[in-house]
């Protein structure tokens, strides 16, 4: 298992209900299942994906995250999950408000923007990052929503959202000592654990 | 004004890829009649003092009994929904694309249950059957028949066939109410639900067509009240109005833009500029004839079910289908009713089906969510409209082909 999936992981709690927003072909969701045995739900777009997740016996429903959760009742999921998927979307905030009125808590993942790579390739050569990580050019990108950790904090801190934890790591998704010190500045991918106030 | 049916662009023979003898085909099968003599109480407060169900079997019901699935037939189909009667037939059951070897609906694990729903017409007790306190067919004075009763009377049938707990309960349509009522009412005798291009109720548009057609089959003069067959007639123009109407909801404006139209596949990028206007002869006739294919086609269809489908019948699937709203009895929260039982659903809805378009499939996935339920929803992109649940689109028989198998390793697990 990828070590973020493995912090996602400890931070469910047996058999609770969880939600996963851009759940892919369900093998997250598959493995809480068996390990944690959790009662899953993941909403995907992809058809492709949204088969692997049938295949899997995982239930998924054929849904467009930028329109929001409307269907979910307030406090139907213990956890709810979005991983990867929060810089692609339209109106990440409010979908982040969604995830905690549906959820009691929420796990967020995204690509740190912050992280020094980035500001390098921009300070150098004056143009929008491109790497194997985020391979799209400027404008065919779904990432339409980038942002930093120091960023997601102060959204949090506005939104007066609890962070439970946070951490970050890698694109080998493993974490260093020197990474939590400067998560900002040397996290790839960021994690967080979030709870209303 | 008789028309002859002219050359549909309909699938071409080839491109069907079943066939009586194909390794996917279940073959040449029986329908087989059971009898029930305990009466039914209806929910109109009429009684059915005895009737038969027409059903046909498809696959070996294991020795646990344990793999069986009920299919639920819509508007205008029956208990033949997969294979051949006799090996002249030109075509095969209604669902014969998703039920076979090795489909979606594979017989080579689960035992497919199909059968007439009460009311019908092409074989289980209806308004053609003969009434025993008159001696005359029952016509117009055979009860109205619900969605709630005949999920009753395909309960007396499960337990004739000695079956505890249908692995699957699945039908599209008329035929996915069915499921949602086998989920309410009998919640731990189903498994699995899969419930195709329905809704939770019919909206104000959905009765109004289906007023058009009863309209239009009681004020055909050979209607006689319902008495036609006393009179050795049957509201023939009626019915061919009733189903041309019913047809063109089932189509999307994109299905029958290809369907009438020279460019070819439905698949393709196809109604750009083509409106479907193919004439049937090449010319204008300048006179009140069949010009456009589409004419015709309806005609034909209209004319073909006329002959084979009971006006009295019709009346009735309409009025089920109008009728249907299980959230009546829950303080019209219909989560409420979806409260008891542990089955999974499947739900698929089409792109172009403006009859029960996504919208109404995904008020029942919302419902199903509020009521704590496990849902699997498909939204497929098609361009066959409301017809497009009996057709074999990839996507679609893939997810029920990858859902069942689910559940037949269910059922197999359980066993061991």
């Amino acid at each position: 298992m990828r070590p973020d999936q493995e912090i996602i992981q400890r931070w469910i709690e047996p058999d609770s209900r969880v939600l996963d927003l851009g759940c892919g072909d369900g093998s997250l969701l598959a493995n809480l299942k068996q390990t944690k045995g959790v009662k899953g739900t993941g909403l995907e777009i992809d058809g492709n994906k949204i088969q692997s997740c049938v295949e899997r016996g995982i239930n998924v429903i054929e849904q467009n995250l930028d329109a929001g959760l409307w269907n979910f009742q307030s406090d139907s999921f213990d956890t709810v999950l979005l991983a990867q998927t929060l810089q692609a979307l339209s109106h990440p905030d409010q979908l982040i408000d969604e995830m905690l009125r549906v959820g009691r808590r929420g796990i967020v993942t995204f690509p740190n923007f912050g992280n020094w790579k980035s500001r390098l390739y921009l300070s150098s050569k004056g143009r929008m990052p491109v790497s194997k990580f985020m391979p799209h050019a400027w404008y065919d990108t779904p990432n339409i929503h980038f942002c930093t950790v120091r960023d997601f904090d102060a959204l949090c801190e506005e939104k007066n959202i609890q962070i439970l934890e946070r951490t970050v790591v890698d694109l080998k998704h493993e974490g260093s000592l020197s990474m939590r010190l400067l998560p900002n500045l040397l996290g790839e991918i960021a994690i967080y654990h979030i709870a209303r106030s | 004004m008789a028309i002859e049916p002219t050359q549909l662009k309909e699938t071409p023979k080839s491109a069907i890829r079943s066939s009586i003898d194909a390794p996917d085909s279940v073959g040449i099968v029986t329908p087989h009649s059971y009898h029930f003599d305990e009466p039914l109480q209806l929910r109109s407060g009429k009684t059915l003092p005895s009737y038969d169900l027409m059903v046909e079997t498809y696959g070996e019901l294991n020795a646990a009994r344990s793999n069986a699935i009920l299919i639920c037939h819509a508007l205008s189909g029956d208990h033949h929904a997969a294979g051949y009667h006799s090996a002249s037939d030109s075509k095969p059951g209604w669902w014969d694309s998703a039920i076979g070897p090795g489909k979606a609906i594979d017989t080579t694990k689960f035992f497919v249950v199909a059968l007439n729903n009460l009311g019908g017409c092409a074989g289980s007790t209806g308004p053609t059957s003969i009434n025993p306190e008159t001696g005359k067919p029952y016509g117009p004075d055979f009860p109205v028949v619900t969605v709630r009763d005949w999920v009753k009377s395909q309960l007396r049938l499960m337990d004739r066939l000695g079956i505890q707990k249908w692995a699957a309960v699945i039908g599209g349509s008329l035929g996915g109410m069915q499921v949602q009522r086998w989920a309410i009412s009998y919640p731990d005798r189903v498994a699995n639900a899969v419930c195709i291009a329905s809704a939770p109720k019919l909206s104000a548009q959905n009765i109004a067509f289906n007023e058009v057609a009863r309209y239009s089959i009681t004020s055909d003069p050979n209607f006689h009240a319902g008495r036609y067959l006393e009179h050795n007639t049957y509201p023939k123009h009626g019915l061919m109005l009733a189903r041309m109407v019913g047809h063109i909801t089932y189509l999307s404006d994109s299905a029958m833009r290809a369907k009438f139209g020279n460019a070819g596949s439905l698949l393709e990028n196809t109604t750009r500029g083509n409106l479907g206007r193919d004439l049937r002869s090449g010319t204008l006739s300048f006179g009140l004839n069949v010009d456009f294919e589409v004419e015709s086609y309806l005609h034909y269809q209209g004319e073909r079910f006329s002959s084979n489908f009971d006006a009295n019948s019709y009346l009735l699937m309409t009025k089920a289908l109008d009728y249907f709203d299980p959230s009546v009895d829950y303080g019209n929260d219909l989560s409420k009713a979806f409260a008891e039982g542990d089955c999974k659903f499947l739900l698929v809805s089409f792109s172009t089906d403006w009859r029960f378009p996504p919208e109404r499939s995904r008020e029942l996935v919302e419902t199903l969510l509020k009521a704590g339920r496990e849902v699997t929803y498909l939204e497929v992109e098609a361009d066959q409209g409301h017809d497009a649940f009996l057709m074999p689109i990839p996507r679609y028989s893939n997810a029920m082909r990858g859902f069942l198998d689910n559940a037949y390793k269910e059922l197999v697990t359980d066993a061991s």
